[in-house]
C-alpha cells in the first residue's frame, strides 16, 4: 500500500512538471527549435537582459503586481475588520458582494471591466477632453482592476483571523489607556498578522499570473509579461522566455525551500 | 467594538469596479448597437448551442478527471507525515508560480505529430498518434491547469479527518470502499463543493486552452466571447449575451452545490 | 511596525522614480505603430532593426510597436474604444471599409516626399480611388505553401487543401476574409461574391474540408510549417520565402484557379495625438533603405519604384515575390463588401468552426450528467433531513 501510493504520487508530480522540464531544458537550446536539441548554451540568459520589451513588460508587470497586492492589502484588512463586527444580514450582503469575482469566470470579469473603462474614457473625454483623448485605457485600468480581483482573496483570509481573535483583547486595551487608533495597531494587527500576509501573497501572485483581465483592460500598449508571452505564443516563442521563466521559478524554488526548512524547524522546536 | 462603517469603502469600490461593470454588460446585452432595446442577441445565441454544449461537457469531464485524481492524492498526503505533507504541498504549488501561457505552450512541445512523447514512442515503432488538436488534448490542458484548485481544498479538509474515525469505521466492519463512501466522501464534501467549482468555472470560460492545444477546431464559450470583443467577429452587444448566459450557468451551478453544503461559507480553503 | 513603513516608504519611491523621469522627458512624443505580426525587419541575425533607426535619426519621438493578427482583431481594437494607435497597416479591404467607416484621417502628402517613388499601379487603388487615406506599405499574393519530403507532387489547384491523403497534415487560414476566398476560388466565383447561394456553397465546402484539416492557424504556421509538422497550407507569399529560408525543403506555389492579391496599407486613424509626427513615421518606412531592409526581411513583394529596380534578378524571377502577369491577371483584391453580407460570412464561419464539435452523444452525455446530479441531490437531501 504504501509503495503504491508513492508510486501515485511521483505519477501525478511528474504529470505536473513534465512541461516545466521541457521549459527548462529548451532554455538551454543552442536553436530557436522547440522540437529539437542542437546544443547546450546560455546565449538566450544573456540576450535576456538586452531585450527591452521582455524587460519593460516584466517591469510593468511588477509594478502592478506589487502595486495592486498592497492597495488591495490595505482595502480588504480594513473591509474585514468593519465586516467582522456587523451584524449576520448586513454581513451576509458583503460577503456575497466578495464572492462575486473570485466565482465570476475571469473572462466576465474582463470584458465587464473593459466595458466599464471604455465608457469612463468616453465620457471624461467628451465631458472634460472637448473630443481629444485625455485619458484612454492603461496603466490605471489594469491596476483597478487587478486591485478589484485581488481584495476579496485578502478579506477572505483576514476574516477567519478575526473570528480566532478574542474580542477582549481590544477593549483590554482600551481600558489600559490606549487610543483607539493605537490599540488597532498594537493588538488586532498582530493578531490578524498572518491572514494579512497570505492574502498579501495570494494578491500579488494572482495578479502577476493573470492574463485574461489584463488582456482585456490594458489599452493601446500597456504590455505586461503574461500579454507579452501571449503575442509571442501566436508565433514563435523566443527561447529568452524559456530563459527567464527558469530564473523566476528557480528564485521562487529557493525562497520557497528556504521557507519550508524554517517550517520545519520551528515545527520540531515547538514539539520539543 | 470597531465601527462597521469603515467596511464602506470597500463596498463602494466594489459596487463601481463589480457590480457596475456587469450592470453595463447586462445593457449591452440587451441592446443593439444602435443602442434600442432588443431581445435579438439571446436568441441569436441559440445557433450556438452546439459550442455551449461542447465546453459545459469538456469541463465537467476536466472536472471528473481532477475529482478521481485528487481525491486519492489527497488523502494519501493526508495521512503521511509532516515533512512529506509540506514538501509535497510545495511541489503541488510551484508549478502555479510559473507562467500558465508558458505551461500550456509546452504540453504543445509534448503532444504534437512530431513531439516529444511521439518521438518517444516512435522508440518502439508505435504512432505517430495523433494527439493535439483533439478535445482530448484541450481537457489535458484543463486538468493540468486546474489540478491543484481541486487538490488544496480536498487536502486541507482531509488533514482535519481524525485517524480514529477510519479506524472505527474499519472495526465496525467497513470495507475500503465502504470507508470512503460513508465516512471519507460526507466528511469532505465541503472541500469537494470548493473544488469543483475551482475547476469548473475557469475550464468552461478558458480559451486560452482551447486554442494552444485544440488548433482553433475546438471553439468553446470563451473563444466566442473573446472574438466578438477583440477577436476576428466584432459584436460587444453579441458578447455580452454570451456572457450572460455563462454567468447564469455559473450560477446555477453554484446554487446546486452549495445546496448540498448547509454551514455558511466563510472563506475558501487553500 | 517600523520596519513596514519603511519597505513600503522605500516601494513607494521606487515606484515614483520613474514617473518622475516620464515627466522630466515631457517633451518626447509617443508614437504607437500597430502593425502585424512579424511585419517589421527588427534587428535579427544581422538586418537591420528599423525601429530603433528611426528612434536614432528622431531622438524625440519614441515608438511603442505592437502587434495584431488579422485585420478583423485591428478593426474590433479600434473600434471598442479601448485602445488608440497612431499608425496602423490593415489591408486594402479593410482600409476601404474604414474609409468608409469614417475611421480615418486624411493625409497629409506634403510630409511624405517619399511617395513619389511608390509605382503609378499602386496609387488610386480601388480601396482608396483619391488617394487621399493610405501609403501602400507592402503587397503580395496568397498561395500554397507545401512540404516536398511530405507532399508526393507539387500541389497545383487549391483542391489540395481538400486532399484526404493528407489528413492531419493539412494547415487553414483561422480568418473567415481569406478562408471563404480560397472556397470562393476553388469554386470557380469571385472571392467578392455577394451571392448568398455561392457563400453557402463555399461553406459547405469549408466544412467538407475540415475532416482533413490539423488546425486553424495565422501566424502559428511559422513554427508549424519550418518544423515539419503540418505538410500543407495557404499563406502569403512573403511569408512562404521567410519559413523557406528557415527550412529549404517547402515550396510555393499560386493555385491554376487564381488567387487573392492583397495590398497592405499604412494608415492614420481618426482622432490621432501626433498626426504630424506619423507622417514622419510612414514617410521613414518608404525610405529606399528602410523598404529594402524590410522587403529583404520580410520577403513580401515592394510597391516601390526604387526597392525593385535594385533588387537581384533572382528574386525577381523566382515567381514568388513577384509572380508571372498570366498569374497575376487571374488575381482578385479583396473589396470591401456590404455589411449585410461581412455579418453573413461571419455567421457562416462560426457555424463553420463549431460544425461537427457536438453529436447526439455529447447531447445525451450532458443530460445523462444532468439527471445524475439530480438524483443525487434528491437522494442525499432526503437523507439528511432523516438524520436531523
Amino acid at each position: 500500500m504504501k509503495r503504491i501510493s508513492k508510486i501515485y504520487v511521483f505519477l501525478v508530480m511528474l504529470f505536473l512538471y513534465a512541461p516545466i522540464f521541457v521549459l527548462i531544458v529548451f532554455s538551454f537550446n543552442q536553436s530557436k527549435s522547440r522540437a529539437n536539441f542542437t546544443g547546450f548554451t546560455f546565449k538566450w540568459y544573456k540576450e535576456l537582459f538586452r531585450n527591452e520589451l521582455i524587460m519593460t513588460s516584466l517591469w510593468n508587470t511588477l509594478k502592478i503586481a506589487i502595486l495592486a497586492a498592497i492597495f488591495a492589502t490595505i482595502l480588504g484588512t480594513i473591509a474585514a475588520i468593519g465586516m467582522h463586527s456587523m451584524k449576520k444580514r448586513s454581513r451576509s450582503l458583503y460577503m456575497n458582494i466578495t464572492y462575486m469575482p473570485v466565482i465570476n469566470p475571469e473572462i466576465v470579469t474582463g470584458i465587464s471591466m473593459m466595458l466599464l473603462f471604455v465608457f469612463i474614457c468616453s465620457v471624461v473625454n467628451k465631458v472634460f477632453g472637448k473630443g481629444e483623448t485625455i485619458l484612454e485605457l492603461g496603466f490605471w485600468s489594469v491596476l483597478v482592476a487587478h486591485i478589484t480581483f485581488c481584495v476579496p482573496y485578502v478579506v477572505l483570509n483576514v476574516l477567519p483571523k478575526l473570528r480566532q481573535m478574542d474580542n477582549n483583547l481590544y477593549e483590554a486595551a482600551l481600558d489600559l489607556g490606549c487610543n483607539p487608533i493605537q490599540s488597532f495597531f498594537k493588538v488586532i494587527v498582530p493578531e490578524i498578522l498572518p491572514g494579512i500576509m497570505t492574502g498579501f501573497l495570494m494578491a500579488f501572485t494572482f495578479s502577476l499570473d493573470d492574463f485574461i483581465i489584463t488582456y482585456f483592460t490594458n489599452g493601446s500598449t500597456l504590455q505586461t509579461l503574461p500579454v507579452t508571452i501571449y503575442s509571442m505564443t501566436r508565433k514563435k516563442v523566443n527561447p529568452q522566455i524559456n530563459a527567464l521563466s527558469t530564473i523566476l521559478f528557480v528564485a521562487i524554488l529557493i525562497i520557497l525551500v528556504a521557507m519550508n526548512i524554517k517550517q520545519a524547524r520551528d515545527a520540531k522546536e515547538n514539539s520539543k | 467594538m470597531l465601527k462597521k462603517s469603515i467596511s464602506f469603502p470597500y463596498l463602494l469600490w466594489m459596487i463601481i469596479f463589480v457590480i457596475v461593470p456587469l450592470g453595463i454588460m447586462v445593457y449591452f446585452a440587451f441592446t443593439t448597437s444602435g443602442g434600442s432595446f432588443t431581445f435579438e442577441n439571446i436568441e441569436k445565441i441559440s445557433q450556438y448551442t452546439p459550442i455551449f454544449i461542447k465546453s459545459i461537457n469538456l469541463a465537467i469531464i476536466a472536472t471528473i478527471i481532477c475529482f478521481f485524481i485528487s481525491f486519492p492524492l489527497a488523502y494519501i498526503l493526508s495521512r503521511a507525515s509532516d515533512n512529506y505533507q509540506r514538501t509535497s504541498m510545495l511541489l503541488l504549488m510551484l508549478p502555479m508560480w510559473m507562467s500558465f501561457l508558458l505551461r500550456t505552450y509546452a504540453w504543445m512541445t509534448l503532444l504534437e505529430n512530431e513531439g516529444l512523447i511521439n518521438k518517444f514512442l516512435g522508440l518502439f515503432n508505435i504512432g505517430p498518434v495523433q494527439m493535439i488538436n483533439t478535445p482530448g488534448a484541450v481537457v489535458l490542458g484543463m486538468v493540468y491547469n486546474y489540478l491543484p484548485f481541486m487538490v488544496l481544498p480536498l487536502y486541507s479538509i482531509m488533514a482535519k479527518i481524525d485517524n480514529s474515525v477510519i479506524e472505527a469505521a474499519q472495526d465496525l466492519g467497513c470495507n475500503i470502499f465502504k470507508v470512503v463512501i460513508k465516512v471519507l466522501l460526507p466528511l469532505s464534501l465541503p472541500g469537494i463543493i470548493t473544488g469543483i467549482t475551482m475547476v469548473f468555472v475557469p475550464s468552461v470560460s478558458t480559451f486560452i486552452i482551447s486554442r494552444m492545444l485544440g488548433g482553433g477546431q475546438n471553439m468553446m464559450i470563451g473563444d466566442l466571447i473573446e472574438q466578438q470583443f477583440i477577436g476576428s467577429t466584432y459584436n460587444p452587444n453579441m458578447g455580452s449575451a454570451m456572457s450572460l448566459i455563462l454567468m447564469v450557468i455559473m450560477l446555477v451551478v453554484m446554487g446546486i452545490t452549495s445546496s448540498l453544503d448547509d454551514d455558511e461559507r466563510e472563506g475558501i480553503v487553500i | 511596525m517600523k520596519k513596514i513603513a519603511l519597505v513600503l516608504t522605500f516601494l513607494m519611491a521606487l515606484f515614483v522614480f520613474p514617473f518622475t523621469e516620464n515627466i522630466q522627458a515631457k517633451e518626447k512624443v509617443n508614437l504607437r505603430v500597430y502593425n502585424w505580426g512579424e511585419y517589421v525587419s527588427n534587428g535579427e541575425d544581422g538586418t537591420l532593426d528599423v525601429i530603433s533607426e528611426f528612434e536614432k535619426k528622431y531622438p524625440y519621438i519614441d515608438v511603442e510597436y505592437t502587434t495584431y493578427a488579422t485585420n478583423e482583431e485591428l478593426y474590433a481594437k479600434l473600434k471598442s474604444g479601448a485602445a488608440n494607435y497612431d499608425v496602423i497597416v490593415p489591408s486594402d479591404y479593410m482600409v476601404s471599409r474604414m474609409i468608409e467607416e469614417d475611421m480615418l484621417e486624411k493625409i497629409n502628402f506634403d510630409n511624405i516626399p517619399n511617395f513619389e517613388n511608390v509605382m503609378d499601379n499602386f496609387k488610386n487603388l480601388s480601396y482608396d480611388p483619391t488617394n487621399e487615406y493610405s501609403v501602400p506599405y507592402t503587397w503580395g499574393t496568397v498561395g500554397i505553401i507545401y512540404n516536398k519530403k511530405l507532399v508526393d507532387e507539387k500541389p497545383t489547384s487549391w483542391e489540395a487543401l481538400w486532399d484526404e491523403k493528407y489528413t492531419n497534415m493539412i494547415l487553414m487560414f483561422n480568418n473567415s476574409k481569406d478562408a471563404f476566398g480560397i472556397a470562393l476560388k476553388k469554386l470557380g466565383y469571385s472571392q467578392n461574391s455577394t451571392d448568398k447561394k455561392q457563400l453557402d456553397e463555399a461553406a459547405e465546402e469549408l466544412k467538407r474540408q475540415k475532416p482533413v484539416l490539423q488546425a486553424y492557424v495565422m501566424d502559428e504556421i511559422f513554427d508549424k510549417m519550418s518544423t515539419g509538422e503540418a505538410a500543407l497550407a495557404p499563406y502569403y507569399a512573403g511569408d512562404a520565402l521567410t519559413m523557406i529560408s528557415e527550412n529549404p525543403d517547402l515550396g510555393f506555389v499560386v493555385p491554376e484557379e487564381g488567387t487573392n492579391r492583397f495590398v497592405d496599407a499604412m494608415v492614420i486613424p481618426k482622432g490621432v495625438r501626433h498626426k504630424e509626427e506619423a507622417e514622419i513615421f510612414i514617410n521613414f518606412m518608404l525610405e529606399e533603405e528602410i523598404a529594402k531592409a524590410n522587403i529583404e526581411y520580410l520577403g513580401y513583394s515592394t510597391p516601390m519604384q526604387d526597392v525593385y529596380d535594385d533588387l537581384d534578378e533572382e528574386i525577381k524571377n523566382d515567381g514568388i515575390s513577384y509572380p508571372d502577369k498570366k498569374i497575376l491577371e487571374k488575381c482578385d483584391t479583396f473589396i470591401n463588401l456590404p455589411d449585410e453580407t461581412n455579418q453573413y460570412v461571419q455567421e457562416l464561419w462560426v457555424d463553420i468552426l463549431a460544425s461537427g464539435q457536438s453529436s447526439v452523444f455529447e447531447l445525451i452525455f450532458l443530460i445523462a450528467v444532468i439527471l445524475g446530479l439530480g438524483l443525487f441531490m434528491i437522494i442525499y437531501l432526503r437523507r439528511r433531513k432523516k438524520n436531523m
